[in-house]
């Protein structure tokens, strides 16, 4: 035992420098990829006419882009909000114990996830011929009240339930996936506790799964965008592509202005990436920072402390009784 | 405000079965008013499953089980009974206080956060009163300065406090502990039975499943051992541990002490 212990006698060992492997292969893979990305970025710039870049510099702050841009952002956020609240309705449903609402669930994933959006869409748009007026009133009883379908919704609206219901299936899954994978000791303890179902979903088990929730909801919020350009099926043309085409066939220049529109796509995902990230930050709270950091000195020296500091909360508990 | 004459708890041929799986059987026993029963058995012989039962967090089948003189999970109206509303349980479960084997801290919450969550939602206190007394408890526990901690940064002893810290926050008539110490590192048992001696000194009424035989002869008033979910054998700890009557008892405590 005593040989094996670090002990500090003698002088301590020099510092080892040795020579550093070397990947020649990787090397040169890399620099090849360098060369033909840069041979590939030139001939876009100097050899190919039909890109048009100076169309593309003129058209890519047109105020008719940056203006279709936020109608895009707008188509986005509303049929997103609209699809949370879905899925959480549909999640909730799929989760409960009576046997109608969980296949009522089940039956609407099945259809919205398993038929085209762009068909969706479509259906959506000849919503007033289907039904040219909705009625309110009870099942097989004639309405309360009947409004004409025909111009009562804008085709906005259309594209924002048109889209929103159709994400409402995939967000029903990612939210259900959410709530199980938080440990059935949390509802547990909150029901013990006395809480209520409403206040457990609420105030425990819901802030949990947002840590699994939001990642890929954030994938579907971008998925999303770029969906938003499906809605000429509607048909809407006042967002980013159609306003782009709308432009181009005009100017008979298709190319500079799909750069210009793409442009737009990757500069409002860039600035969803950042909301993601600190939105995930929020939810790690209590979980992700004992993941993400490593192990600090102090934390060692903390944990060396608590050892010692059992004998003294004991101790202070044994001087809280006599006190009491 | 306990009526000495009425046992905090009191099963009379309590049964419970899951499907066709009869987990309890004709479960008796009694715990008066600031008693520790410690209930000691194999795994699977029921004892957890009855704990749950008192809580409600499981119903039972057969027999009736009373806290404090009421009914556990079910209302009697003349010769029927009927199922609590999700409202009534709640009700019932707020003065009984649980402490889990895997603590079942929110991990989202840092100790005081969990400590006063259900004070404030449930009881409806104000922030700051029960602020100040979840303040207490953790000093309580010898937790005073890791108030600001999340559970992912205290130890298995340190998150046993705080869910024992957080279950007294109600202000419970009754302690449920389902095997507190299972789940610990050695060296760690000890800081949580301390607290738990604590408690039991000040007169708490606690029911303990535990395999800590040498905390069930220190403060139990009553040992219940358990098999198969019957009671095997019951009676004064130091009597049944230094002599146990039964063969299983017998069996089970030479393989654990």
């Amino acid at each position: 035992m005593e040989e094996n212990t670090p002990s500090s006698s003698g002088p301590t060992a020099p510092v080892i420098r040795a020579v550093k492997l070397r990947h020649p292969w990787r090397n040169l893979i890399a620099v090849v990829l360098i060369v033909y990305a840069v041979a590939f970025i030139y001939d876009a710039i100097a050899h190919k006419p039909a890109f048009r870049w100076d169309v593309y510099v003129k058209y890519l702050f047109d105020q008719r882009l940056s203006a279709a841009a936020l109608v895009t952002i707008e188509l986005t956020v509303y049929s997103m909000i609209l699809a949370i609240i879905l899925a959480l309705i549909l999640a909730v449903m799929r989760l409960s114990s009576n046997r109608v609402l969980t296949s009522i669930a089940w039956l609407y994933v099945w259809i919205f996830r398993g038929t085209p959006v762009y068909v969706q869409l479509v259906l959506w748009g000849l919503l007033a011929v289907i039904y040219p007026t909705i009625g309110v009133g009870l099942p097989f009883l004639p309405p309360i009240t009947e409004f004409q379908t025909n111009g009562a919704l804008t085709y906005f609206e259309l594209a924002v339930i048109g889209l929103g219901l159709n994400e409402a299936a995939y967000l029903a899954e990612i939210v259900r996936a959410g709530i199980i994978s938080v440990d059935r000791g949390q509802e547990e303890a909150a029901t013990a506790l006395g809480m209520s179902w409403s206040q457990t979903i609420l105030r425990i088990i819901i802030p949990q799964s947002m840590r699994v929730i939001i990642p890929p909801t954030g994938n579907e919020f971008i998925g999303m965008l770029k969906t938003t350009s499906l809605v000429s099926a509607v048909p809407f043309a006042g967002e980013l592509y159609g306003v782009g085409r709308d432009i181009s066939s005009a100017i008979f220049a298709p190319v500079p202005l799909l750069l210009a529109v793409s442009t737009w796509y990757l500069a409002v995902t860039s600035v969803f990436m950042i909301g993601q990230y600190f939105l995930e930050r929020r939810f790690a709270r209590g979980v992700g920072e004992a993941r993400g950091t490593k192990i600090s000195k102090s934390d060692l020296a903390r944990a060396q402390l608590s050892a010692s500091e059992t004998g003294a909360a004991t101790q202070r508990f044994n001087n809280d009784q006599k006190d009491s | 405000m306990n009526d000495p004459t009425v046992p905090m708890v009191e099963a009379d041929r309590v049964s419970k079965s899951f499907g066709s799986n009869l987990v309890l059987k004709d479960i008796t026993l009694k715990v008066n008013a600031g008693e520790v029963l410690c209930i000691v058995g194999p795994s699977g012989s029921g004892k957890s499953t009855f704990l749950r039962c008192i809580n409600h967090l499981e119903t039972v089948n057969a027999g009736r089980l009373r806290v404090d003189g009421t009914l556990v999970g079910y209302k009697e109206k003349g010769d029927k009974l009927y199922e609590l509303k999700p409202k009534e349980a709640a009700r019932q479960r707020r003065d009984i206080g649980m402490v889990f084997q895997r603590f079942n801290l929110f991990p989202h919450m840092t100790a005081l956060e969990n400590v006063i969550e259900a004070p404030i939602r449930v009881n409806k206190k104000s922030k700051a009163a029960a602020t100040g007394r979840a303040t207490e408890l953790l000093a309580r526990v010898g937790l005073a300065d890791k108030a600001g901690s999340y559970p992912a940064h205290l130890s298995g002893g340190q998150q046993q406090r705080v869910a024992i810290a957080r279950a007294l926050a109600m202000d419970p008539k009754l302690m449920l502990f389902d095997e507190p110490t299972s789940a610990l590192d050695p060296e760690l048992v000890g800081e949580v039975l301390d607290v738990m001696k604590g408690l039991a000194k000040d007169g708490m009424t606690m029911i303990v499943v535990t395999h800590e035989m040498g905390f069930a002869r220190e403060v139990a008033d009553e040992l219940v051992f358990m098999d198969g979910g019957v009671v095997v054998e019951s009676g004064d700890p130091r009597t049944v541990l230094a002599n146990p009557q039964h063969e299983r008892t017998k069996a089970f405590l030479s393989k654990v002490l």
